[in-house]
């Protein structure tokens, strides 16, 4: 029997192209006016693992100040104004700079319109601006930090905000100019993802990763312009002093959170939705198995974002908001589990029975799902009132959502990256040593994040640069898990970047996938396709037989 | 060239929608200021309705929403010209809206004058002298704050807006646009429609409440 699949057939079969998108023109100038989303994905993508890098630099900071109860990192001291500062840029950096743009910037400016069988997304050029406004908004950011220092935590609750000293204004401005960045990525990815479908596709024979950008972007251009004006107010507040959330004049603080979390409560959805975008694509191709549930999971991503606008009163339950409006939303964020909860169960119910390969991506996909269930699930006691109480503002805190945005959606992104590493680059890594990444990655994740929920349970404080002695072997035990953390991702370094001395060997289909960004040729020529793909099966479709290598 | 218009229209659209959610935040948060300060707003809102150069305060506002209902006139019939092919008639519409947008800031230019004379000013500038509205008391200070913030950036809107419709002169004279093409007169005029609504809500909020 023929397979459904018809890429498969033609794995190894088709003369690599001479001219790709790589290789069409060449010199700086080239890149940098270009067009080609391919070539913005991959500036966005340097230029976010740059941000992961400096962001992740200072984590390893914070870990070495608290690896004793000392203020000291190897015997300099560190001042507690030092440690503040070292929190804020690792918060900031990582939150604005690294997690909300790197997988919509990079992996899906490259992969979502190949997936839709298009030429590019809708607006080029906007694509473009975006990237200039992610590079402007780094800059500034980064100069906020080299000028003067930010002490606020990347959240710049007030009244702190509107009085510390420091660059706040201008970091306040850099992430307003990254919000446009998010906006316009946003804005170009529905647009795409409406008009410029292959022909044959409707909306429930895209790729699930699709509906997940998709879901994305819809959060991105509805959240984000409320974030700017929140913080053109919270400029004008330090500038002007006009009296609306500092309350010595007049202001109002908790009025401050209210805006900020309406925010950054669908941004943490921004971050989370693209990492379980990448799952639905790594859990059927490595199972070799039709995804359970296509329609539970597409309509899950929507639900999840729909659900991110009215739940952001969880993160003020002790701010002073009223009793009535705690309870509400208490009950409101349990709705989270129940999206969250199908995907979780249609990605294990993809896998039941599959014929799982355990190559590097799939690695990291399994740690995915560990990471985020435990992440997930230490959420619910954080909805909980009566626990939430407890637990507010402690290292538990921290835990989870380490748990959620890094051991989720950040392994995800690295899973992600090995997966399209060969269609963007034609080259493949060493897989052992890919796999070798992922399981020390896993290890390090937990135990630098573990022994956190134990601290925070204990009482252990976030954003307290000292502790008694108490905590130290679990904060040591912290500390050193982080190394595990940087080892592993210098190891992914080296792995990715010396396949690149190779030259081109990647097939156009290695892992036997189902969607159109196999077809075409890796590296993908400028246009992506020789001829207009016309989608002849579903999505995820591995009847009758599975792809064989 | 029919699916880019559609395209570039959605596009349009959506970032219509995040000029409402930037604009919605302001109005929230005006909200929940008056719901803080009620009397000082309301104060403040009476104050607003006094003379201002010999003519009752509203009345600027009501003659400034005439000039930008007319000018969203002006740009339906420059976009229905450049759809029929008219050159000539695309570029008076085209003028006339932008003179129109010029009008509208002149007369806000005199309101503006006129409290900064008063020094009905935000946050550290407000400078407000006579028995009511006495300096010091919370409130006055951010209603013109937010008064300053929702016009102020209504305004800047309508010089974006007035750039907008100079760059489509230019290329109309140039007759760049056809009944084939003449998505950026359709993109700006959907710009210009927004601007023109937002202030048809900040018109009551500031002139009429009370």
């Amino acid at each position: 029997m023929e397979p459904v699949v018809t890429s498969s057939a033609r794995i190894g079969d088709r003369p690599r192209p001479k001219k790709n998108y790589l290789n069409e023109t060449k010199g700086i100038w080239s890149w940098m006016t270009t067009v080609d989303h391919k070539r913005i994905g991959i500036m966005y993508l340097v230029g976010t693992l740059i941000a992961f890098l400096l962001g992740g630099i200072f984590a390893l900071l914070v870990r070495l100040t608290l690896l004793t109860p000392a203020h000291t990192i190897f015997g300099l001291q560190v001042t507690a104004e030092t440690y503040n500062r070292f929190f804020t840029l690792h918060g900031a950096v990582m939150v604005f700079l690294f997690i909300i743009p790197s997988i919509p910037g990079s992996l899906t400016n490259f992969v979502l319109p190949l997936m839709l069988g298009a030429k590019d997304v809708a607006f080029p050029r906007l694509n473009l601006a975006s990237f200039y406004l992610w590079i402007v908004g780094a800059v500034m950011a980064i100069a906020s930090m080299v000028i003067g220092a930010v002490d606020t935590g990347w959240t710049f609750y007030t009244p702190y905000s509107t009085t510390t000293s420091g660059t706040v204004t201008l970091m306040t401005a850099a992430v307003f100019v990254l919000g446009f960045s998010s906006i316009f990525t946003g804005l170009n990815f529905i647009a795409t993802v409406h008009k410029l479908r292959a022909p044959g596709m409707g909306f429930f024979d895209m790729p699930l990763f699709v509906w997940g950008m998709y879901s994305t972007a819809l959060i991105q251009v509805l959240a984000t312009p409320v974030l700017g004006i929140t913080l053109v107010l919270l400029m004008l507040e330090r500038v002007f002093q006009i009296g609306i959330f500092d309350s010595r004049i007049g202001g109002d603080p908790v009025l401050f959170q209210h805006f900020f979390w309406f925010y950054s409560h669908p941004a943490v959805y921004i971050m989370i939705l693209p990492g379980m975008a990448i799952i639905s694509e790594l859990i059927p191709t490595f199972s070799r198995k039709t995804i359970f549930g296509y329609r539970a999971i597409a309509y899950a991503s929507v639900s999840l974002a729909l659900v991110s606008f009215i739940v952001w009163g969880h993160h003020m339950f002790v701010a002073g908001q009223s009793q009535l409006a705690t309870v509400v939303f208490s009950a409101l964020t349990f709705l989270v589990a129940i999206p969250s909860g199908v995907k979780v169960f249609n990605w294990l119910c993809t896998m039941y029975q599959g014929n799982i390969s355990l190559e590097t991506p799939m690695l990291y996909a399994i740690s995915f799902l560990m990471l985020f269930a435990i992440g997930g699930l230490t959420g619910i006691f954080l909805g909980t009132l009566s626990t939430d109480v407890h637990l507010t503002d402690t290292y538990f805190v921290v835990a989870h959502f380490h748990y959620v945005m890094m051991g989720s959606t950040v392994t995800a992104f690295i899973g992600g990256l090995y997966y399209w590493w060969p269609k963007m680059t034609g080259r493949m890594y060493n897989e052992r040593w890919g796999q070798a990444t992922a399981v020390i990655w896993f290890i390090g994740f937990n135990a630098t994040f573990l022994p956190q929920f134990i601290l925070g349970s204990r009482g252990m404080p976030r954003r307290y640069y000292n502790y008694l002695d108490q905590f130290q072997p679990l904060h040591a035990f912290s500390t050193v898990g982080s190394w595990i953390i940087g080892l592993s991702l210098f190891m992914s370094a080296a792995v990715l970047l010396a396949s690149l001395r190779k030259p081109a060997d990647a097939p156009d289909n290695p892992w036997g996938g189902t969607t159109l960004e196999w077809e075409t040729s890796s590296p993908p020529i400028t246009h992506n396709f020789e001829d207009q793909p016309v989608l002849e099966h579903e999505p995820y479709d591995y009847r009758p037989k599975a792809v064989t290598h | 060239m029919e699916q880019q218009f559609d395209t570039s229209k959605l596009g349009m659209w959506l970032f219509i929608v995040t000029e409402i959610l930037l604009f919605g935040g302001l109005f929230v948060g005006f909200g929940l200021m008056q719901h803080k300060y009620p009397g000082e707003f309301l104060e403040a809102h009476e104050h607003l309705k006094q003379d201002v150069f010999g003519m009752p305060f509203p009345l600027y506002g009501a003659i400034n929403t005439i000039v930008l209902l007319i000018s969203s006139w002006t740009m339906v019939m420059g976009v229905n010209a450049a759809q029929t092919n008219q050159q000539k008639k695309t570029v008076r519409y085209l003028v006339v809206t932008i003179l129109l947008a010029c009008v509208f800031l002149c007369i806000k230019y005199v309101e503006y004058a006129h409290k900064f004379h008063d020094g009905l000013l935000p946050g550290i500038f407000y400078a407000h002298q006579s028995e009511d509205l006495i300096k010091g008391t919370h409130g006055y200070a951010t209603f013109f704050a937010f008064y300053f913030m929702m016009t102020g950036l209504h305004g800047i809107h309508v010089l974006v807006g007035i750039g907008l419709l100079s760059w489509l002169v230019m290329r109309a004279r140039r007759g760049d646009f056809t009944s084939e093409y003449y998505t950026p007169v359709d993109l700006v005029g959907l710009y210009w429609h927004v601007v023109d609504m937002i202030w048809i809500y900040l018109f009551p909020l500031y002139y009429l409440i009370s």
